[in-house]
């Protein structure tokens, strides 16, 4: 202690030595870490949500009586239940067609991988709205389809008959989520390290093989939280079918408020069930997600609130680079 | 249906990258047993050769027999045709690949990374392939690392795993590319050992390394590339009499230190 110089650091503290830490270190001595700016920080946030929360609960303009009247009502849920089956629906067809559209785009065949690309860059450049307003009025440019039968036999379709609101909904969404599905399971299957592929050649394994057992189930990792988040964005945009008069959960409630101009709480009736739904679907994505890195060995995201919050932690470059 | 006549031989092979000439009309032989060492300064062309030998990159001219099978042509009818990817496999699982970042699966343990070809392309049963698979794990000492999966293990273990993975399919042909120089230099010793075993027990090696020692070592030839040609092929003694000028240089400075 004696040589040690010591030097005021605060009002309060002073620089510390070997051996005076040590001796204080065994007899437990030792201050809990203060996270005064954390603190400070907490503070400020939940003033202004409380804030938030008062005003939002004092508006009138809210009239969160008519929210509560309407939030479980029949012509709500029913809207709801569209909601969910038309995203479930889009989502299967986006992910099992983008993932023949991926494998097209990375084969050798020239044919395939120009038809895929073709595919994705008109898919892409289209806005979701305007392919929808074209498969509804697509009766206009393709009016009938003709089936013709052996025997000369000819069976015509009327398009509007085939082409329903939700079937053109249903048909858009998935065009343009096969297009998305499609590049993000490309770009997994290119993050896997080339040298995985080679190691599996020269083992004699056939190519089809190597990319379902060897390659995919690497790529999964970097797909899973991208292909999540697309299920997300796909249920959040289904209701942009409410412009072709689809019975999902945002047309349900303008249908209410056309009769009895409550917008706002209608509006809030269908906002909280968004919440709510994209809220369930992210914690199947954290779970998922924990699950699948624990399986391949990888980083998992720390259990709790942390992890909800921040997902699992980055893979050193090293180890990307190396591919082990 | 082995025949008389070397196990590998390169005749005449070309290989360019755009403008940059990588291989320029090598040929070599390697006997059955023949230990094999390629050594040379870094862009010599050396991996290319190699990777060439196992088909992983194409040659622009030239050709590479494998127990007198052309690799990568077949004859249809009279006729040099380019080999279906089915054979192309099929002659590649006959040459096993020990690679400079070991390239294990990481989301298999270490005993399914033995297993999977053995079991997929041999047909080898299941029970039979673990059990050699078993066997190899504690020839490179690893018996106890079998259900670990690759990423937990250290880079000296993973690179013998590579090796067992590769012995696993019975190659007729083994081929190192640097199998040491992505390791930290406490770790390139264990690896070096298997490598000496692999040698001393009449295993067919070519060996692209820098470890001057390992080569002067167990090699029964020594050949060594600088840009893209070979400037030096005889004995191991090579190492220690170099003829070219280029070659002094350069292994006055990798064995330096």
């Amino acid at each position: 202690m004696a040589t040690f110089q010591t030097k005021r650091i605060s009002s309060r503290s002073v620089k510390v030595d070997v051996a005076t830490a040590k001796e204080l270190l065994v007899a437990h001595k030792v201050r809990p870490n203060r996270h005064l700016g954390e603190l400070c920080w907490a503070v400020v946030a939940l003033i202004l949500l409380g804030l938030l929360a008062f005003w939002v609960a004092g508006n009138p303009a809210f009239e969160w009586d008519v929210f509560a009247e309407y939030f479980g009502q029949g012509r709500i849920l029913e809207g709801l239940w569209n909601t969910l089956w038309i995203t479930a629906v889009v989502v299967a067809i986006s992910v099992v067609l983008g993932l023949g559209l991926a494998a097209a785009r990375l084969s050798r065949l020239p044919v395939l991988v120009a038809v895929a690309w073709g595919y994705v860059w008109v898919f892409r450049s289209v806005p979701v709205l305007v392919q929808l307003l074209l498969w509804f009025n697509i009766g206009y440019f393709i009016p009938a389809f003709t089936l013709l039968l052996p025997g000369g036999l000819q069976i015509a379709i009327n398009t509007n008959d085939i082409v329903t609101a939700t079937g053109a909904a249903i048909l858009g969404l998935s065009l343009h989520g096969i297009a998305l599905a499609g590049e993000i399971i490309r770009g997994g299957i290119l993050g896997v390290p080339i040298g995985q592929t080679e190691a599996a050649h020269v083992l004699g394994l056939s190519d089809g093989y190597t990319l379902r057992r060897i390659i995919f189930p690497q790529a999964l990792r970097s797909i899973t939280p991208a292909l999540a988040n697309m299920f997300i964005e796909q249920l959040k945009g289904t209701s942009i079918v409410s412009v072709l008069a689809v019975k999902d959960l945002l047309y349900s409630a303008q249908e209410v408020y056309a009769t009895n101009y409550k917008v706002v709480p209608l509006l809030m009736v269908a906002t909280i069930w968004y919440v709510i739904i994209t809220s369930v679907l992210s914690l199947g994505q954290y779970v998922l997600e924990r699950r699948l890195s624990r399986s391949s060995g990888g980083p998992t995201a720390p259990r709790g609130i942390r992890g909800l919050l921040n997902g699992p932690t980055r893979v050193h470059n090293e180890e990307v680079r190396l591919g082990i | 249906m082995a025949s008389d006549g070397p196990l590998l031989r390169v005749a005449n092979v070309s290989k360019s990258f755009g403008a940059n000439i990588v291989l320029d009309d090598i040929s070599l032989s390697v006997e059955p047993g023949e230990v094999l060492s390629v050594i040379g300064p870094s862009g010599s062309g050396k991996s290319t050769l190699l990777r060439c030998v196992a088909q992983l990159e194409s040659t622009d001219a030239g050709l590479i027999e494998l127990d007198g099978e052309v690799l990568g042509y077949v004859l249809d009818r009279g006729r040099l045709a380019a080999a279906p990817k089915r054979v192309i496999r099929a002659q590649q699982a006959e040459t096993g690949v020990v690679f400079q970042h070991f390239n294990l699966f990481p989301h298999r343990t270490v005993l399914e990374n033995l297993i999977e070809a053995p079991v997929r392309v041999k047909r080898v049963g299941r029970a039979n392939a673990i059990a050699l698979a078993r066997e190899l794990l504690d020839r490179v000492g690893l018996s106890d690392k079998a259900d670990q999966y690759p990423d937990e293990l250290s880079g000296g273990q993973r690179q013998r795993v590579a090796i067992a993975r590769a012995l696993a399919m019975k190659p007729r042909l083994l081929l190192f590319d640097e199998p040491t120089s992505a390791l930290d230099p406490e770790l390139v010793g264990e690896v070096l050992d298997v490598i000496k075993d692999l040698a001393h027990t009449g295993t067919t090696l070519v060996v692209v390394t820098h470890e001057i020692n390992l080569a002067r070592e167990i090699s029964d030839h020594v050949l060594v590339l600088d840009k893209g040609r070979i400037v030096e092929y005889g004995t191991a003694s090579v190492i220690d009499h170099p003829q070219n000028s280029r070659t002094q240089e350069f292994l006055s400075r990798i064995t330096a230190h």
